[in-house]
């Protein structure tokens, strides 16, 4: 496996003012207990957050809370190997489980003074500002697909989605941008 | 829109949700001396009562979990909802 090179391609997105297609990363969905999550913690450089739908940062690592034993780890593409490498190492003996998505999702930030009425075109949870601050995140829908979710400025959200839901999503926000010439 | 309470997530909207049918199903622990009759039970007899129910749902689009919700079938509103392993009792006696 080591010979072989994959080149990471995700799909096109075109960029707009309130859209910006985030580049590819390493995305791996780790689940544990209590005692997993501290050492993955440690290893990966991002204390993974205990409170329900919370995301945290170090530098260009985060680790977003998706359930009670379960995180989506967000990680440059050129850490691929350092991070795989520490986290299984600190891991050993201890019972958990991490896989690999980076292929499976592509994301894009949906940014400006416009985002929440874009974003509520589609879904259905409270997106004040009140009800969802900076740093939270969950797993969500849009219109059918489902997306994480992950407000990281007052005005700028970071939503993967499964690749081949991408242009869904994408295309039901550009008709929804429509509506209010954002 | 119907807001359920995920134990984990907190208040969320229904589209987020999946029902999974009547709650508190135990499996037949020893198969040796399960008998059809408890089969026929486990399988296929489920309550359909009119009033408050206790029914598995599952946070499918937020945080996957199951939990456990009794609800009124008349009127949709959920009393409560609780974690697997819990069986919070009320006043009044739900099924
Ligand atoms: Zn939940």
């Amino acid at each position: 496996m080591s010979n072989l090179t994959l080149t990471r391609r995700s799909p096109h997105i075109e960029a707009r003012s309130w859209l910006e297609p985030v580049q590819a990363m390493l995305r791996l969905s780790f689940r544990g207990g209590p005692e997993a999550i501290a050492a993955a913690s440690t290893s990966f450089g991002v204390a993974l957050p205990t409170t329900a739908c919370r995301a945290a940062s170090h530098g260009a690592r985060s680790a977003l809370w998706v359930g009670p034993d379960e995180y989506l780890l967000l990680a440059p593409e050129s850490d691929d190997i350092s991070v795989r490498t520490a986290l299984t190492a600190s891991l050993a003996g201890i019972a958990h489980s991490i896989v690999d998505i980076s292929h499976r999702q592509a994301a894009f930030l949906l940014k400006g003074p416009h985002a929440e009425w874009l974003l509520g075109s589609g879904c259905p949870l409270d997106l004040d500002l009140a009800a969802f601050p900076v740093g939270m995140c969950t797993r969500t829908v849009y219109m059918k697909s489902e997306i994480y979710l992950w407000r990281t400025a007052a005005d700028v959200f970071h939503i993967e989605t499964w690749r081949s839901f991408t242009p869904y999503v994408v295309d039901h926000l550009v008709d929804a941008a429509r509506e209010c010439a954002a | 829109m119907l807001v359920i309470h995920c134990p984990y997530c907190g208040p969320r909207p229904e589209p987020e949700f999946a029902h999974g049918g009547q709650a508190h199903i135990a499996r037949p622990q020893d198969p040796t001396t399960t008998t059809e009759d408890d089969l026929l039970q486990f399988l296929y007899l489920r309550e359909n009562p009119r009033g408050l129910f206790r029914e598995r749902w599952r946070h499918a689009r937020g945080c996957g979990r199951f939990f456990n919700a009794i609800r009124d079938t008349t009127t949709d509103f959920f009393v409560t909802t609780y974690k697997v392993g819990e069986r919070p009792e009320l006043p009044g006696g739900a099924a």
